[in-house]
């Protein structure tokens, strides 16, 4: 093979200089909340919101993490990251457990109906969460679990359902049904080929899952707001408190703080698993 | 042992209907097989073999019919509950198990003891050769090897029939000669029942004690590989045995059993017939490219048309006006197209056809 050597033409001197446009309209509200973080005030009240921070102060994130008032507690936001860690935990291992017994099931065992259940929780994935709001407070209020941690758990569940069984159902789908065929002859029952047998398969497609459900629930305002109650608010939730809540002057530093904060865990995310989260988007393609 | 008059079906279909998608694959299908035997399900794809095997297996559910297996009825019983083992054509193997657990994975489930678990997969390990391939994964195999262990995944089972799913089909030519070596080698060791399914007329006719050829989800024809060869049933059968293909000439045939053509009249006055009283007015000759022999003074003669050297032998194409013939030149001698070569034809083991029906006469 012969190696093809780039030349720097016009044409791709013009594709690098969009994409380091690009990259630097995305990049800079991160700068800026990143050294507005480690301002104090007074600097911060100069008004050169771009220069790099004078005297690098770590007072604002504490403040940020432990003392800010969300509402009428000055806790921080840390209650909000264990909330969320509460919430985010059991939502994504019982979603991805879910997601791919259902894929398994309707790959491989193909009970009656099968495509039509598909195609409803494809059709389920495109229904707007505001739409099926007030129903489900008042199934959850009618189980007794509204505004518990129960509660805002088995909502997420939900809605990560459609999603997380067609990501499961698409990759089965590039199981041989032979494989499936040599466990039946095995003996294998129902739960004992996906525990055994399809769940170790998986676990490519259990990272993808993980990645999208984890960043979904910890992203997640709206429904931790209506269904979660006080105890348990996640940290965007908490993090809405402390930017709305002025007593005196606006903590510009204290707020960038907590919104990284916040942000810190799917940025993280995103970071390390970057190849990940691109093939899960691949693979999920049919959501778009 | 039972003596060979009172061979028991082992295998017994009885009316057989498969329907896939609502679609009748296969109608009234009857079959027995008998124990301890290697019979093979042979026709070109598309032909309904493989499905029937996974009806067998309890894969794919019947729609009419029953199937039997050792005197009982397993028509609707589970996969697991058909005392069957079975070898795909993928192979199958449990990619996240090593070679001992995927030969283990149903005896585990099933409950039989660790001891006598241990005791089986040495033993089956050491008829395929397998010992020092227990603890890797099914990614760290080649492809034959791959095979050997699905073959020892079925083996463990102590199964009462073995089905087999074209299991050579992925392996290239050479491997796939080694292993059906193998696998004739381990019939003859364990003498157990099996079921084959190939489109390989090869491995069909090496390895089959007895072969059923299919076609359109209808046997066309049971019986012993050389049954099947030298007298086949009808058309058929007769052109998707050989290679290269029984040369099929259109004539008519005559009262006293003169078979004449445009190009070639022959006599065959010992020919049997399959039934007394058949006879056609059109029929058609088919002789085995090796029932051709060239002699100098033959009978016959064509126009060499083509040649193709096989290495150990060489195969004539020769035209006679518009009809085409293939012979078997095993002394590979030097000709030159054009030439007219002569032969004379074997009579004794031709062939004769309904040209209507296309059953053999």
């Amino acid at each position: 093979m012969l190696k093809t050597r780039r030349k720097w033409t016009p044409a791709r001197l013009g594709i690098y200089a969009f994409l380091l446009t690009a990259a630097a309209f995305f990049l800079l509200p991160l700068y800026i909340m990143l050294v507005t973080s480690f301002k104090s005030m007074d600097e911060i009240r100069l008004g050169n919101i771009f220069a790099l921070p004078m005297h690098i102060t770590m007072e604002p994130w504490r403040q940020a993490w432990s003392t800010a008032c969300t509402g009428v507690a000055c806790e921080g936001i840390s209650g909000g990251f264990w909330n969320s860690v509460a919430i985010t935990l059991p939502s994504t291992v019982l979603a991805i457990f879910l997601g791919a017994l259902n894929g398994y099931a309707l790959t491989f065992w193909r009970p009656r109906g099968a495509q039509i259940l598909l195609g409803i929780l494809l059709a389920g994935a495109f229904i707007p969460v505001q739409v099926m709001m007030f129903p489900l407070v008042r199934v959850l209020a009618t189980l007794n679990i509204f505004s518990t941690l129960p509660g805002i758990v088995v909502v997420h569940v939900i809605f990560g359902m459609p999603i997380m069984t067609l990501l499961f159902r698409n990759y089965y789908l590039g199981i041989p049904q032979e494989l499936f065929h040599a466990a039946r002859i095995d003996g294998g029952g129902f739960f004992r080929i996906f525990v055994q047998l399809m769940l170790p398969m998986s676990l490519p497609m259990i990272v993808v899952a993980a990645i999208m459900q984890v960043t979904g629930v910890w992203n997640d305002y709206i429904l931790g707001l209506v269904f979660a109650g006080r105890e348990h608010l996640p940290m965007t939730a908490q993090l809405n408190n402390v930017i709305n809540t002025t007593t005196g002057t606006r903590m510009y530093n204290v707020n960038m703080a907590a919104t990284i904060l916040t942000a810190l865990l799917p940025l993280a995310i995103y970071f390390i698993s970057g190849r990940w989260f691109v093939r899960g988007i691949a693979a999920g393609a049919v959501k778009g | 042992m039972k003596s060979k008059g009172e061979c028991l079906a082992y295998v017994s279909l009885k009316n057989l209907g498969i329907e896939l998608g609502g679609q009748k694959i296969i109608d009234q299908l009857d079959l027995d097989v008998e124990e301890g035997e290697f019979l093979v399900l042979l026709g070109p794809s598309g032909c309904g073999k493989s499905t029937l095997l996974h009806s067998i297996a309890g894969l794919i559910d019947i729609a009419a019919g029953s199937i039997e297996i050792a005197g009982t009825d397993v028509s609707h019983a589970e996969p697991s509950d058909r005392q069957i083992g079975m070898v795909f054509q993928s192979y199958a193997l449990y990619p996240t198990m090593t070679v001992e657990k995927n030969m283990s994975f149903g005896l585990r489930i099933n409950g039989v003891p660790k001891a006598e678990i241990q005791k089986r997969i040495a033993r089956v390990a050491e008829m395929l050769q397998l010992q020092n391939l227990l603890q890797r994964k099914p990614a760290q195999l080649s492809g034959g090897q791959r095979q050997r262990v699905a073959i020892g995944r079925a083996l463990v089972r102590e199964a009462r029939v073995f089905l087999f799913d074209e299991p050579l089909s992925n392996l290239d030519a050479k491997l796939r000669t080694e292993l059906r070596r193998e696998l004739k080698l381990l019939h003859q060791n364990l003498g157990s029942t099996m079921l084959y399914v190939t489109h390989d007329q090869v491995e069909a006719m090496t390895l089959a004690s007895r072969i059923v050829v299919m076609r359109a989800g209808k046997i066309q024809q049971l019986g012993t590989p050389t049954e099947v060869y030298e007298r086949p049933a009808n058309l058929f059968v007769a052109g998707f045995l050989g290679a290269p293909a029984m040369n099929f000439i259109p004539g008519k045939l005559d009262t006293v059993q003169n078979f004449s053509s445009e190009y070639l009249k022959l006599a065959l006055p010992a020919y049997v017939c399959a039934t007394e009283s058949a006879h056609a007015d059109d029929v058609v000759l088919g002789i085995r490219p090796e029932h051709l022999q060239i002699q100098e003074h033959g009978t016959y003669s064509g126009q060499l048309a083509l040649v193709e050297p096989m290495g150990n032998h060489q195969l004539l194409w020769l035209n006679m006006g518009k009809q085409q013939l293939c012979l078997l030149d095993h002394d590979n001698r030097n000709f030159v197209l054009g030439d007219a070569v002569h032969f004379d034809i074997d009579t004794a083991r031709a062939s004769l056809f309904d040209a209507v029906s296309g059953l053999r006469l």
